[in-house]
């Protein structure tokens, strides 16, 4: 993996954030929330400075790292947009939305536009269910999404 | 009332646990407060992985308040001192209003040292979930709270005994707790009044899925299906048949119609191949395929799978292989046999409770709904047309113009005919995208 330069007040926000939580091991979930919050995602980089900073192994945090789905070590797009798979919306037709959104963008899931503006990811249950099927576009939300909406909703964000 | 006499109350009042598996909830508390230790904890469930379910959300938006009462009604019978809310991340509205709601308590006093100058002290921290379903059952959470990964580990020791840090640890959902307040305020008779001899008090259920009134409901244990399906609910969308409801989440099983007179309870539920889960209720009508979502759920088994033991990490992943070549139309009748022994197996031999319940959606629809998927192996057809693999588009001679639109639209240059004759469409370049079958204005095309 290319080296990535990872800009020095953003790495001693990190720093300071791990200060705050005592350099506590059992802090790291919360460290990472927190780092994945400074990046945006989690690249090595990232992970080396958490691991030296908490006294853990890189594997470790590697481990938590790609164990839980909401940590990232892709950028995610400008305008990242997540579709709904959970049961309610799955059965309200979900999927094809998310077929919708993958033609016309031309990505897969978990691919993110070469220009960086948007990115494709699915996400189990918002807790909207009543809304099915639920798309969210950053903090917005969309509900009765149906595929000849997509075009529009992608158009907001051109 | 001294704490003996609170987990008195609870016991009294039947109070069984909301997160899934009905545990007597005064007898876990009694058990916490028997176990000696210089530190307890506390800790608040409020994972709610089972997607589609949401009233643990509504209740930690709408009250946070009596969650927080209840655990420090918690801490005062067990003698802990901290309590631990693990709240999944997608919840930012309720994680801002739980921390409101917690600087709000401590202000008024309510939570923090010498509480009301009795000596009781209690504070309550947030732990934060990261997407991961497995983390809902009890020791991976405890696990995810202490940075680990969130792998469950054998019963016992439970929770009571050996926990969080391995102390002793109280563990309830969060419509438990949210439970406790009230029937401290009116009474283990009052609660114990509404309700099933097994099962007291209300449940909160969140309908969802082909049902006019979708949302969250809160009915009296006991009342049926029925009830909540077409009283409550309204009905099926557009006047459609009802097929079937998924009861329990990932982890329960599809009722259908005969069971929508049963009085809904934790044992009546499971006595009918489903469970109660966390009270997520799918209505799915005559247009489902149960193959298919029997093989939806086992998608999410697979992925949520934390890996940990052989039978859930690989016997899902047959299983789930299986269920896709069926809906393919490239199984056989012995595969359906194979099926039902291999979600057997993964029953038994899973190690936490994700793998012991997988097999219920593939279970309860083989139950159910045999022909359907003997519709699939036998004569390669999906009754309810929904696998993609096993229907045909054809274009009815007699009724196309030959206007070429379907041709045009095709993406694979499936569709030939001359101009004003009718068209044919050849059904091994086909890719089924349904695209002609929309744009026909002369309704010249069908599926079969
Ligand atoms: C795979 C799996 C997922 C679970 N998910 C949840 C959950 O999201 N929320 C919850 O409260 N309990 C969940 N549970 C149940 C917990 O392990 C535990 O029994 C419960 O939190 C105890 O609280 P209660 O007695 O108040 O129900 C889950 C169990 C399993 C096996
Ligand atoms: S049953 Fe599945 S989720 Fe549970 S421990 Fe085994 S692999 Fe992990
Ligand atoms: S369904 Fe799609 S691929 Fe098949 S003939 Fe029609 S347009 Fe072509
Ligand atoms: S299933 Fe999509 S919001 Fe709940």
């Amino acid at each position: 993996m290319a080296d990535i330069k990872l800009p020095a007040n953003k790495v001693q926000e990190l720093r300071d954030i791990c200060a705050k939580f005592n350099h506590e091991k059992g802090e790291l979930i919360n460290v990472l929330h927190a780092a994945q919050g400074i990046f945006g995602y989690l690249p090595a980089e990232v992970q080396d400075i958490v691991a030296e900073e908490l006294n853990v192994s890189v594997a470790h945090v590697y481990g938590v790292v790609t164990f839980y789905s909401f940590f990232t070590m892709t950028p995610k797009g400008k305008y990242p947009i997540s579709i709904c798979m959970g049961t309610a919306c799955y059965v309200r037709g979900a999927e094809k939305v998310l077929d919708e959104f993958k033609r016309l963008l031309d990505l897969k899931v978990g691919e993110t536009s070469a220009n960086g503006d948007f990115s494709i990811s699915c996400l189990r249950c918002v807790g909207a269910c009543g809304l099915a099927p639920v798309v969210t576009v950053g903090e917005k939300v969309y509900g009765r999404v149906a595929p000849e909406d997509v075009k529009g909703i992608i158009a907001e964000y051109k | 009332m001294t704490p003996e006499e609170v987990i008195d109350e609870i016991k009294r009042s039947g109070l069984r646990g909301r997160g899934g598996g009905g545990f007597p909830t005064g007898l876990k508390w009694e058990l916490t407060r028997k176990v000696k230790a210089e530190q307890k904890y506390v800790v608040c469930n409020a994972d709610e992985g089972d997607p589609g379910a949401f009233m643990d959300r509504s209740i930690l938006e709408g009250d946070p308040h009596t969650v927080l009462e209840a655990m420090a009604i918690n801490g005062y019978c067990t003698e802990a001192s901290k309590g631990l809310i693990y709240i999944r991340a997608e919840y930012p509205l309720a994680i801002e209003r739980l921390k409101i709601a917690i600087d709000q308590a401590r202000e008024y006093g309510l939570l923090g040292d010498d509480i009301f100058g009795t000596g009781f002290s209690f504070d309550i921290e947030l732990r934060y979930g990261a997407g991961a379903f497995v983390c809902g059952e009890e020791t991976a959470l405890i696990h995810s709270m202490e940075g680990l990964r969130g792998e469950p580990t054998v019963k016992p020791p439970f929770p009571s005994e050996s926990g969080y840090k391995g102390a002793p640890t109280n563990v309830n959902n969060v419509e438990t707790y949210a439970s406790v307040p009230v029937i401290l305020l009116k009474g283990a008779d009052w609660f114990s009044s509404i309700g099933t001899e097994k099962s007291k008090g209300t449940k909160v259920f969140a309908l969802a899925g082909k049902v006019n009134n979708v949302g969250l409901v809160e009915v009296p244990m006991g009342t049926t299906l029925r009830e909540v399906i077409f009283d409550i609910g309204g009905g099926i969308k557009g006047g459609k048949k009802f097929k079937a409801v998924q009861t329990g989440g990932p982890s329960g099983g599809c009722l259908t119609e005969k069971h929508l007179d049963i009085p809904i309870d934790y044992d009546n539920l499971i006595a009918s191949g489903s469970m109660m889960g966390s009270g997520g209720m799918i209505v799915m009508d005559e247009d489902d395929c149960m193959v298919s979502v029997a093989k939806f759920y086992l998608d999410f088994t697979v992925e949520e799978s934390c890996g940990k033991c052989a039978p859930c990490r690989i016997g899902n992943k047959r299983l789930y292989e299986m269920l896709d070549t069926i809906t393919q139309g490239k199984g056989t009748v012995e595969d359906l046999s194979k099926l039902r022994n291999l979600a057997n197996v993964i029953k038994d031999t899973s190690l936490c409770g994700l793998g012991q319940t997988s097999p219920n959606p593939v279970l309860s629809t083989m139950d159910n709904f045999y022909d359907e998927y003997l519709a699939h192996v036998k004569d390669h057809k999906c009754p309810s047309g929904q696998c993609k693999a096993l229907m045909s588009y054809i274009i009815k001679e007699d009724a196309c113009v030959g206007c070429t639109l379907c041709a045009r639209v095709c993406p694979v240059d499936a569709i030939s005919g001359e101009k004003k004759m009718p068209h044919v469409i050849d059904q091994s370049i086909c890719i089924k995208c349904g695209a002609c079958f929309e744009k026909c204005k002369f309704d010249a095309i069908f599926i079969e």
